[in-house]
Order: structure tokens, then C-alpha cells, then sequence
């Protein structure tokens, strides 16, 4: 049996059934330990205070923002290239997911930013690539809502998903040769020598891991309800046809 | 294809229509802007080569639906799909129309609107050359746009959502050459970038654009 | 050189429309398609074109194609010689004066043709076929909005000068064209619901 039968419509729809509540479950678990134990039970930032505890609710988000669009761009190709249904409408039910994350990040950057440099909203790179982001799911999803015809919609939407990523890195370097920020570099990474501190740390690893389940869990909904919408299309066309 | 970019400047020439409206779009929008932020010259002089950039822009939008949608109606867009022109010469070839019509016209009225807003005199050779190498970018990100949109009613507010936020680099890289340039600093880095922009979309965005007139013919 | 079509199905949408479609046509005959309004005459002939993909079976068409609707592509902004002239150049022919003798056309040729009735405009659209020269033609109602006298016209050009020099065509229309041409009912392969093995069929 192939890796890909799980893309098969109907197979996907046995598979998921029982993983979507698990998904759901561990994700609500998940986020409910990450954001307590965030906001109740680490000490104060020694200059920022209390505010930096939106850091539970700012790093996931805009993580997933990105990575949402990523992974519209990996479903896209994948639908060019095998004609997987499954994966075109898992890069349709992700962008609502998408748009809500890169909302969210922007908000609560905002909220955040306001103690902190004074101001709501400033121009800066980091803040300005993010709006740009927030444009791209606007279109694409735009260009889903325009269209017809399902298969017409789902290739213009990929070729639409892969131009897009394109020129969204472009921006971002645009961006940045714009405009140095203000914005702090990235809070986790790798490789970099000094993180946030470990008490800052555990907790935004178990929220963000929450948010990656929320994620799958909106995602394998969101694919669930495609799938339902195109049957009940097909079957009604075929009965307008018998 | 050369065919084709004759038949296509000359509807442009004797249909009249975009070709004039753009740049009196333009004309109006640069007339607007003292309107609207106050007649001091610091600040003109200041927000010049922005708002030429922005105001150049929107006018290359404006006949963005127009390169497919007429071909598409009478039908001669499925006849060239099924002529031995590829669809990707297509494509290139309408892109270069459009900039032929708007594109190249605005580089030439950037530059004398630039008088209207107070352009520092360093200004405007800098103006024109951006306007010139980025406008080609905005007539291909636009082509791809209106191929993406060519079989939908009301494709054309829907076309600028798409193509908007494609524009993003080439405005920044257009605008940094010509404020550079307003200022009496060197352009060149952004100049290039702006280049490259263009070359880049000139060379894949032609395939995109193909792909996309291929789906909408089905 | 023989235009062969096997086991063919086609999908307009998601919808298969006709399955099973097994024909072919020499060099020099031409083939009359039928069938009620909706068949699927344009969908087949659209496939035939290339401009959609089959949904099954094979197709084999010996040499350049060209595809006609009544949407014949026809600028009323140019002059009738300058809309030849273009298409004459995309398929890689010139434009000759027996073009336009051929469809009646000769007097008009320097007019704008937008100034044009909507008959002679459409005998502009159909001389498109002449200038361009290809060895098979897909015409999907070729004779809308044609009065007698130009179906006889457009007829005499199909017999005498396309297929007379061994070329083919396959024609979906409604009238008699006089032509010595076989019929092909489409109505038999109507794909049946359920058993087409239709774009959609993975959600059912």
C-alpha cells in the first residue's frame, strides 16, 4: 500500500475520523499547560514586566502563520503534480487557519508593542512582512471564493500559492532593505547562542506545540468539511443527471 | 508574436482607450496629492518620488483587465491557444504591449509631474530610469494577474487584490531609487535589485501566466 | 494521416459527458457530428483541440490543427485584411487574394470590420480557415448567424478546397452542409451516471 491512498478521499475521511478528536484534545491539554503555567507561574521579565507573557500567545501564532502558507505551498505542488484532491482542499481549509494566526500575531505584537516601544504600530520590517503575509491569504483566499468550478479553483489557486511564496520572500527582503526595525531577533532558533531563558522557555515550547495541534486539528476539520461540500456536489450532480 | 504585438498596439492606437486614460489617471492622482497633505514644498519635495512610484503604479493597474479580457471574449484567446504560438510568447507578448502603452508613457510623464511636486533637480533622471526598468516588472506581475482572473465577471477588483501585494517589491525598490536619487545619494544597489526584479519576472512569470490561460480555456 | 479516436471520454467540469467514443476519418472526408443541444459536441471538440484534456482513451490527429466556434476572434477595430493578415502570420501563411474571392470577401477587405453586417463578419471569421491552412479542421457550428447564400459558400470551400486536397475536418452542426460526409450520432455515448469514471467519482 502506497503512502498515498491516505490521500484518497474516502480513506482520508476513515483515518481522520478518530485522529481529529485526539488532535483537538491534546491540543487544548497542550495549550491549557503552556499558557497556565505561562502566565501564572514564571517570574517578570527585569525590563519588560509582565507584558512579555503575550510571548505564549505571540511567538506560537506568528509561527504558525508562517508555516501555515508553507504548508499551502507543499499541498499546492503536491496537487499540481498528483491530482490529489485531499491536498488542494487541505491548502483551502488552511488559509482561513492562516489569516487567523497572522491576525492574531499582528494583534497581540501590537499590544505588546505598545509598553514597550510606545507605540501600536511601527513600519518595522518583521511587523510590515506580516501585514504583506496577511495581503497573500487575502488574495488567495479571494481567488478560492471566486471560482467555480473546484478543479479550475484549486489550480489557479496553486499556481497563485507558488508565485505568491515567491514574491512574499521578496518582500521580505525588500522589507528589510527598507527599513532596519525595531523588532527583537527571532526568539527560538537553534543555533543561536543565547535563547530566552529557560524558564521563559519551557513554557512557550509546550504552547506552541498546543498551537501546531491546533493547527492540524482546524486543518483536518477544515479538509473533512471540503471533502463533504464536493460529495454533496457530486452526488446531487449525478442525481440532476439520472 | 511579432504579429501579435502589431495587432495589439495597433487596437491599442485605434480603440483609444487605455492607452490615454492611464497616464490622465496619473496626471489627476499627482494633481490630488497637494489636495490633500497642503501646498508646503518641504514636504512635496519630500514625498516626490513616493508618490510618482504609488501614482505610476495605480495607473499601470488600471488596464491590467484589459490585456485578456477582450481576446478572451471574442474568443481569438482560444485560437491563439490552439495557433503554433506558445502560450507563454502569449503572454510575454501581452506584457510587453501593456508596458508599450502604459509603462513607457509614465516613465516620460513621471519625471515632468515630478515639476507639479517639487522634484529636487538631482531627482529626476534617477525618476525615470526606475520608472522605466520597474514598470516592465508591473506589466508582467499584471498579465499573470489578469491571466489568473481572465474567465471570472468581475475579475477586475479581484485582480488587484492579487496583484497588489506582488507589487510590493518592485515599489520598494522603485521608490528607494528615486527618494535615493531626490537625495543626492547613490542608487545603484536598488537600481540593480529593481533590474533584477524585472528580469526575473520577464523570464518565469510568463510560464505562471501560460499555466494559468491554460486552465481558464478548459 | 488517418485522425483516430479511441475509447474517448470527455468531461466538461466535473462531468463526464460522453465515454466510449470510438471513431476515425481519412484524408479528404470530413465528419458530421449530432446530437441534441448539451451532448456534448463542443466539450469533444474543445478536447479534440487540445484545448481541454481527454478524461480517458486515446486521440491521434495526424498534423496542425485548427479549432473554429462562432467565436471566430473577429477585431472590429481592424480592417478585414489586417485580421487575415494576423492569422495568416501566427500560422505561419500569407494572405492571398483567392482567400478573399473564395468567401466573397475581396470587396471588403480595406474596411474596418466593425462597419461590417454581422454575415459579413462571420464570412471574415470563416476565411480565418482558409488563410491558416491546416490540414485539420475542428468546427464547432461553423455556420451561426450565415445566410443561405454563404452556407452554400462555406460549403463549396469545405468540399472543393479543404478536403479536395486531402484535408480533414469534423464538424458539429445543425443544418445540411451538402457535404458527402458521414454522421455520427453523439446521443449513443452519453456517458451513463454512476459508470463514467467521472472527476469527481473519488468522493462518491
Amino acid at each position: 500500500m502506497s503512502f498515498w491512498e491516505f490521500a484518497n478521499p474516502k480513506k482520508f475521511m476513515d483515518w481522520t475520523t478518530p485522529v481529529v478528536p485526539w488532535m483537538a484534545g491534546l491540543s487544548a491539554v497542550f495549550l491549557a499547560v503552556g499558557l497556565i503555567w505561562g502566565f501564572f507561574f514564571t517570574p517578570d521579565d527585569f525590563r519588560q514586566g509582565s507584558t512579555v507573557k503575550i510571548i505564549y500567545l505571540h511567538v506560537p501564532a506568528a509561527f504558525i502563520a508562517i508555516n501555515a502558507w508553507i504548508m499551502m505551498l507543499v499541498a499546492s505542488l503536491i496537487w499540481l503534480v498528483r491530482r490529489h484532491h485531499v491536498s488542494a482542499l487541505a491548502a483551502k481549509a488552511a488559509a482561513p487557519v492562516g489569516v487567523t494566526m497572522t491576525v492574531i500575531g499582528l494583534a497581540t505584537g501590537a499590544i505588546w508593542g505598545q509598553p514597550m516601544w510606545g507605540t501600536y504600530w511601527a513600519w518595522d520590517p518583521r511587523l510590515t512582512s506580516f501585514l504583506i503575509l496577511f495581503l497573500f491569504y487575502l488574495g488567495y483566499m479571494a481567488l478560492w471564493a471566486a471560482i467555480e468550478d473546484p478543479d479550475t479553483a484549486a489550480d489557479l489557486t496553486s499556481v497563485l500559492c507558488i508565485v505568491g511564496s515567491v514574491f512574499a520572500l521578496l518582500s521580505r527582503y525588500a522589507v528589510l532593505f527598507w527599513n532596519q526595525g525595531l523588532h527583537q531577533g527571532a526568539s527560538l532558533s537553534l543555533d543561536a547562542e543565547e535563547n530566552i531563558s529557560d524558564v521563559f522557555w519551557q513554557p512557550l515550547v509546550i504552547s506552541m506545540a498546543g498551537f501546531v495541534l491546533l493547527f492540524i486539528a482546524l486543518v483536518l476539520l477544515g479538509t473533512r468539511t471540503e471533502i463533504r461540500l464536493r460529495r454533496a456536489k457530486a452526488l446531487s450532480a449525478r442525481a440532476a443527471r439520472a | 508574436m511579432i504579429a501579435l504585438l502589431r495587432r495589439d498596439l495597433t487596437l491599442a492606437v485605434r480603440a483609444g482607450g487605455g492607452f490615454g486614460l492611464g497616464l490622465a489617471f496619473f496626471l489627476i492622482v499627482v494633481i490630488l496629492v497637494p489636495f490633500g497633505v497642503g501646498p508646503e514644498r518641504e514636504l512635496l519635495t519630500q514625498i516626490a518620488p513616493g508618490i510618482l512610484w504609488v501614482a505610476a503604479l495605480l495607473a499601470a493597474l488600471l488596464s491590467l483587465d484589459r490585456i485578456f479580457a477582450l481576446d478572451w471574449e471574442d474568443g481569438a484567446l482560444a485560437l491563439l491557444a490552439t495557433s503554433p504560438l506558445p502560450l507563454e510568447g502569449v503572454a510575454l507578448i501581452k506584457a510587453v504591449a501593456h508596458w508599450l502603452t502604459t509603462g513607457l508613457p509614465l516613465a516620460f510623464a513621471a519625471p515632468a509631474l515630478g515639476f507639479f511636486l517639487n522634484l529636487t533637480p538631482e531627482g529626476y533622471v534617477p525618476l525615470f530610469w526606475s520608472v522605466l526598468i520597474g514598470t516592465p516588472a508591473l506589466s508582467m506581475i499584471g498579465t499573470f494577474g489578469a491571466a489568473l482572473t481572465v474567465g471570472l465577471r468581475r475579475g477586475g477588483l479581484l485582480l488587484s487584490l492579487l496583484v497588489l501585494p506582488l507589487y510590493v517589491p518592485t515599489l520598494i525598490f522603485g521608490a528607494e531609487v528615486a527618494r535615493r536619487g531626490a537625495e543626492g545619494l547613490a542608487y545603484s544597489t536598488p537600481l540593480i535589485l529593481l533590474a533584477g526584479i524585472t528580469a526575473g519576472s520577464l523570464a518565469l512569470l510568463p510560464i505562471a501566466s501560460a499555466a494559468a490561460l491554460r486552465v481558464n480555456l478548459r | 494521416m488517418t485522425l483516430t479516436v479511441t475509447n474517448l471520454s470527455v468531461a466538461r467540469g466535473p462531468v463526464t459527458v460522453l465515454q466510449g467514443l470510438s471513431f476515425s476519418v481519412e484524408p479528404g472526408q470530413a465528419l458530421i457530428l449530432r446530437g441534441p443541444n448539451g451532448v456534448g459536441k463542443t466539450t469533444l471538440l474543445r478536447t479534440l483541440a487540445g484545448l481541454q484534456p481527454a478524461h480517458g482513451g486515446t486521440m491521434s490527429i495526424p498534423d496542425a490543427a485548427a479549432y473554429a466556434s462562432h467565436a471566430d476572434g473577429v477585431k472590429s477595430a481592424l480592417t478585414v485584411s489586417e485580421n487575415l493578415a494576423f492569422w495568416a502570420e501566427v500560422h505561419g501563411t500569407r494572405l492571398s487574394n483567392d482567400v478573399l474571392e473564395t468567401f466573397d470577401i475581396a470587396d471588403l477587405s480595406e474596411r474596418i470590420t466593425g462597419t461590417l453586417s454581422a454575415g459579413q463578419k462571420r464570412r471574415v471569421g470563416l476565411a480565418r480557415l482558409g488563410v491558416m491552412d491546416a490540414k485539420v479542421l475542428f468546427l464547432d457550428e461553423p455556420t451561426v448567424s450565415l445566410d443561405a447564400f454563404s452556407v452554400k459558400m462555406f460549403a463549396t470551400f469545405l468540399r472543393d478546397q479543404h478536403l479536395a486536397k486531402g484535408g480533414i475536418a469534423v464538424i458539429a452542426t445543425h443544418i445540411d452542409l451538402g457535404l458527402d460526409a458521414p454522421e455520427l450520432d453523439l446521443t449513443p455515448f452519453v456517458a451513463k451516471p454512476g459508470t463514467g469514471d467521472s472527476p469527481d467519482e473519488a468522493f462518491l
